[in-house]
């Protein structure tokens, strides 16, 4: 065996993040009490919206050629629907959230 | 910023994310997961602008405006929605989430460099297979989600749409699927980039055009997993551990929604993908043809029968919502509790057009979460109840699920609504429910029925008392 030479491909690095997270995902989403489901699918489409990375790598781009203009285009409606999910998404499930009071002693 | 400080910021709202979603175990800790996943947004986009900031003037000027407008109607949207709508905006939302991840693909085919990912016409192998499953996903979100948003808006009919030879055409479609995103690893062509698409948006529309609207529940939880899958995907291209890790958390999440809502209707989750339930209606109601006497009942009886109630237990439905009840109901109960009688309410998982959809309707009109109860919790009460109230719903208390076997939901879980001493049905007619099934509970002799809208018979009864 030789130890220098093997390098583990960052692909690896991330299946290994993946797949941990979606057992982290399971017992989380298991723990969620049911009447907060509706609140639990408003807040996961606003963190989803971490896409929000991606425009702005493509929307940020230098322009140098026509193929950076279109990542240009691509990127900013990309960030502007991301944007609309993000805000959309953690305000609504605030205001569900307010809701939910415990009985009045 | 390095690139490790900023892999780590990355993992800190990863963290974050997954924090937001524990918060949601209760409603007290909830508020502050939400503000957690809030903060987690702001600094995978601080972090993103310190590291890759805009190249120029007008790239930061494009991003300002693209966060403003997206900021501006996002707001608007949230404080306008009426609850009851919620189900149509979480499937927009899934669309924007399945059209970001395609359009985010295509700005990293179009400029690689600024991914890191190669260089035009030149992208490695690994990246586009990863891009490629994500453009995938994500246009078959976009679609599938704008069908799931038109059919429960009600501005698409709720009946599912059977093309002939459907299957054949799907899988042909998801062999081509397949066949594309094989061409563009091989030659990196835009063509197949673009043929992807098309097929992904060809495909998520016909796969959610068959499903009926009583699967609602069960398309919109998997529309959410599958945005989750898109964010992953795309998380790989991007060797984003924040969007790696929130992509695995939603996509999950989604999957477990579906599963507790395929469980509560006794449905497998192959039957509801391939479709074509809930279509033919009263079919089976229908045909039995003959004419059973229903008890009728008047408000003011049913208020009378009430206030001398120890016990009632309040079932609350879809037909609740339509109709607007909930407040009037929560005021019915509040009259009742003050003439001592214990009133809870009893949800059913797929009560509602998405999972948890009752809970927040009466959330709003102001009833306390520790009166409102899950299935498992509260059915072994319906014993000791006097009275079950059931507003708006039907099928989830139809006793043939339970009693007969010849019956399409035989074997999924109901309330046990006919063991309460009365029974009240608070229904507009006697027509049988959206799963097109007749319910022998409302000819039985401990039920009353109570025909009308649900908003103004609950008024009504409210001022009997």
């Amino acid at each position: 065996m030789e130890h220098a030479a093997q390098v583990v491909d960052p692909f690896i690095f991330r299946l290994s993040i993946f797949v941990l997270a979606v057992f982290v995902g399971y017992f989380v989403v298991w723990s969620v009490t049911p009447a907060l489901h509706t609140p639990l699918m408003s807040v996961t489409n606003a963190i989803s919206s971490v896409i929000v990375v991606g425009a702005l790598l493509a929307g940020g781009v230098a322009n140098v050629s026509s193929g950076s203009g279109w990542a240009r285009a691509f990127g900013f409606v990309a960030l502007v629907f991301a944007c609309i999910n993000i805000f959309g998404g953690f305000l609504v499930t605030q205001r569900m959230l307010a809701m939910y009071k415990k009985k009045a002693k | 910023m390095s690139a490790n400080l900023s892999a780590f910021l990355y993992l800190v709202a990863g963290v974050l994310f997954i924090l937001s979603l524990r918060g949601l175990s209760s409603p007290a800790t909830s508020r502050r997961g939400n503000l957690l996943g809030m903060i987690g947004m702001a600094i995978a986009v601080a972090t993103t602008l310190a590291n890759h900031p805009p190249a120029d003037g007008l790239a930061w000027l494009l991003v300002i405006v693209g966060i403003a407008i997206g900021a501006a109607i996002g707001a608007v949207i949230a404080r306008r929605v009426p609850m009851t709508s919620m189900p149509e905006l979480v499937a927009a939302f899934h669309s924007l989430v399945g059209m970001a991840a395609v359009l985010v693909a295509a700005g990293a085919f179009y400029a690689p460099e600024a991914f890191d990912i190669g260089t035009p016409g030149n992208i490695h192998t690994q990246s586009l297979v990863e891009m490629s499953l994500g453009v995938a996903i994500g246009a078959l979100t976009f679609t599938g989600s704008v069908i799931a948003f038109l059919k429960l808006s009600a501005r698409m009919s709720g009946a599912p749409i059977i093309l002939p030879a459907r299957h054949v055409i799907n899988i042909a479609l998801a062999v081509a699927l397949v066949a594309c995103i094989v061409g563009l690893v091989v030659t990196g062509s835009a063509v197949f980039f673009w043929l992807n698409v098309i097929l992904a948006l060809a495909l998520g529309v016909l796969m959610i055009i068959p499903i009926g609207g009583a699967d609602m529940p069960v398309v919109i939880s998997m529309l959410n997993s599958y945005s989750g899958w898109a964010a992953a995907g795309i998380g790989f291209t991007l060797g984003n551990s924040a969007l790696i890790i929130t992509g695995a958390l939603v996509g999950s999440s989604g999957a477990i929604l579906s599963y507790i809502m395929c469980h509560a209707m006794n449905r497998s989750f192959i039957s509801v993908i391939l479709g074509g339930f809930g279509g033919e209606t009263a079919a089976a109601g229908g045909a039995t043809g003959e004419q059973k006497p229903a008890k009728l009942g008047s408000a003011d009886d049913a208020a009378f029968i009430m206030k001398n109630a120890s016990k009632v237990i309040i079932v609350p439905g879809y037909g609740m919502a339509v109709a607007q009840a909930q407040h009037a109901l929560r005021e019915m109960a509040d009259m009742l509790k003050k003439e001592g009688v214990e009133v809870k309410y009893a949800i059913h998982p797929v009560a509602g057009r998405m999972p948890g959809h009752m809970n927040v309707l009466l959330a709003e009109a102001n009833v306390p979460y520790d009166e409102v109860f899950e299935l498992e919790d509260i059915n072994s009460e319906f014993a000791q109840a006097d009275i079950a109230f059931v507003i708006g719903a039907n099928d989830v208390t139809n006793p043939a699920a339970e009693e007969d076997k010849t019956s399409p939901i035989y074997g999924m879980p109901v309330l046990q609504v006919w063991k309460a001493g009365t029974v009240m049905f608070i229904k507009r007619s006697l027509a049988s429910g959206y799963a097109g099934i007749d319910n022998p509970l409302f000819y039985r002799d401990n039920t009353m029925m109570l025909l009308g809208d649900a908003k103004k018979v609950t008024e009504n009864i409210v001022k009997a008392m």
